[in-house]
């Protein structure tokens, strides 16, 4: 019987500093186990528990994609006990991660469909690792056309900063990275993540919207979207509530009778509309 | 078969010898589930045990493992135990509310292995009961003051001895050497009609309710239910099928364990966001979030209610807020049935 609560054992070979407010730090791990690593198959969407040991775990959205082999990552704000501490580890620390868990994005549904993703502030973790998925050479072919629209207040708060500057460069991607004020050095665009929608977002026909963000952003993104011709069945979001077991026994993450731990944390429009709004 | 009352201690010393022995104990005026180390000090004429016997399967404060960290690495030990354990004298809707766990710990795609291991260990030794107490309403989920549901062995209280019915081979085995006699009709007859007198005081009408529950999330009654809700929580340590935890870390130094502790969804910070986010805020949002977990979602996600009418929050609430005319107000809400 595998226990699931037992965390593989993960060696932190990068800690970066992502935004310039040196509130979101990325994390890159490798497990010390190699079995440990084969049983870690995940999928875009996915998060999982990580823990630093005398202090707890918390759960967090995987920020690397499987096809990244060898590594693991994760974008942390620093918030409460747990995420303190990781902000002050230094690299060469031994943590502890279990997981996968939940479901993922639609990443077979998603297939011969376009997509465009939308994202802003520091929601893009999971995002990053659909993208990395969609771009790897072996997968590109399996999607049609790629928008991406990230917002954030300002360009120092944007994560993955290289990775954007890759994108721009690229033709197989449409990146729309959007600030809400800019600076001297801000060539990109400058307003809200629901009006770049509206004015960059391709067709709805035979696309997906892939939405997640902040409360606000997503409010007034979601009519957009409606307006533009998305039925709700082709808008994918993904919710966070407080978890602590991750595999629907703890108690505290339902909406409704679904539990965003084990039954999401990706949902469709379509299904948050039948649930209660209680995340 | 037939076990005279002044018998009962050395079955449980017997017992003793193969198994850990949890039973009823008496600390002031309340009964508590403690492994016991001596036959006598299980105590049988009790009504039921104010915390219930889940947390022989799911302790109040669990070690899940223990680490010990050191350069380049860390060690893990699993806390998770082998031994064979008795449960004896729990009442008929503690048996059930196992059931009920059951689909939570031993789900299809997760199984708790600390729960499983303790569930699997363990046989059940029931406690019928003659009188059921003023707040017993298990007749209403299903279960009744006999019923053999979820149990290893029932005994059946008719004076100065025991009926015993053997319902699994588990139970059989806990008689092993026991030699018992047959029960003859007198004291088949003795336990039918002691069975037949065991009436319950109480009764709800889940009849209708889950429709209701289905649309009135937004119904103003929950404002009015909650309204005297202190929110502390007395309902869900002393439910029996409440199974809500936090998990945390104790260390000292080097060497930690990570601990599970009941929680429950009465408290606010149960579901606070790191953010400051709360996506239940208030009393109302946590009070319906309770009722519905037992009688809606619950029912929703494994087609059984999550009460089994043991009357427990009913005795502990602070301001008498009563399971049961909850039940009976949420019916009558909001018009019509259908």
């Amino acid at each position: 019987m595998k226990n699931p609560y037992m965390p593989a054992p993960v060696k932190l070979v990068k800690h970066f500093v992502e935004t310039e407010d040196n509130l979101i730090h990325s994390f890159t791990f490798q497990f010390l186990n190699e079995e440990d690593e084969k049983a870690f198959a995940y999928k875009p969407g996915q998060f999982a528990e990580v823990c630093v040991f005398g202090k707890g775990e918390s759960p967090f959205g995987i920020a690397s994609s499987p096809t990244e082999p060898g590594i693991l990552k994760f974008s942390v704000a620093r918030v409460g006990v747990v995420t303190t501490a990781m902000h002050e580890m230094p690299e060469g620390s031994i943590l502890g991660v279990r997981g996968p868990l939940g479901n993922s994005y639609p990443m077979e549904e998603f297939k011969g469909k376009n997509l465009v993703i939308i994202g802003g502030g520091f929601a893009f973790t999971t995002l990053r690792s659909t993208i990395a998925y969609i771009l790897d050479p072996k997968n590109r072919g399996d999607y049609g056309n790629l928008t991406v629209i990230y917002g954030a207040r300002n360009p120092g708060l944007l994560l993955y900063k290289d990775e954007l500057a890759e994108w721009e460069k690229r033709s197989d991607i449409n990146l729309v990275a959007t600030v809400d004020r800019g600076d001297e050095n801000w060539k990109g665009k400058v307003g809200f993540v629901p009006a770049m929608t509206k004015e960059t977002a391709p067709s709805a026909e035979n696309t997906y919207a892939v939405v997640c963000g902040p409360p606000i952003m997503i409010k007034f993104t979601l009519p957009v979207l409606e307006e533009l011709g998305f039925p709700p069945e082709r808008i994918i979001m993904s919710l966070e509530n407080r978890m602590k077991c991750g595999i629907g026994m703890c108690g505290r993450c339902n909406v409704g009778n679904k539990f965003v731990c084990k039954d999401g944390p990706v949902f469709t429009l379509a299904q948050l509309k039948t649930m209660p709004n209680e995340y | 078969m037939l076990l005279k009352k002044d018998q009962v201690t050395n079955w449980l010393n017997k017992l003793m010898q193969t198994y850990q022995v949890f039973a009823p104990e008496k600390e002031d005026n309340s009964f508590y589930f403690r492994q016991i180390s001596s036959g006598d000090q299980a105590i049988l004429d009790y009504n039921n045990s104010s915390i219930p016997p889940k947390e022989v399967f799911f302790p109040r404060s669990e070690k899940l493992f223990c680490y010990r960290t050191e350069k380049g690495g860390v060690q893990l030990t699993e806390q998770i135990g082998e031994e064979k354990k008795v449960v004896f004298g729990i009442r008929p809707c503690d048996a059930k509310s196992f059931l009920l766990l059951d689909k939570v710990f031993n789900g299809d795609q997760y199984v708790d292995p600390y729960y499983l291991n303790k569930r699997n260990n363990t046989a059940l030794v029931g406690l019928g009961c003659n009188q059921p107490a003023a707040a017993c309403f298990c007749a209403s989920l299903g279960g009744g003051p006999f019923s053999q549901e979820g149990l290893d062995i029932l005994l059946t209280d008719i004076g100065d001895q025991y009926l015993v019915e053997v319902i699994t081979e588990r139970g059989r085995e806990l008689l092993s050497g026991m030699d018992l006699p047959v029960a003859g009709q007198e004291a088949q007859a003795a336990a039918r009609s002691v069975k037949e007198d065991a009436a319950l005081a109480s009764a709800v009408d889940l009849g209708g309710l889950k429709y209701r529950l289905d649309v009135n999330f937004e119904d103003p009654i929950w404002n009015e239910i909650a309204e005297k809700c202190l929110g502390c929580a007395a309902c869900t340590y002393s439910c029996p099928t409440c199974h809500c935890f936090d998990i945390v870390d104790e260390v000292a130094g080097k060497e930690g364990c990570r601990v599970r502790n009941w929680d429950a969804c009465m408290f606010p910070q149960f579901t606070l966001h790191g953010s400051g986010h709360n996506p239940r805020p208030t009393g109302k949002e946590r009070l319906r979030q309770r009722v519905m977990h037992k009688f809606k979602y619950f029912v929703d996600n494994y087609g059984a209610t999550a009460c089994v009418g043991c009357g427990r929050c009913i005795a502990n609430c602070p301001v008498n807020l009563d399971i049961r005319q909850v039940i009976e107000q949420i019916g009558q809400a909001g018009g019509v049935q259908q």
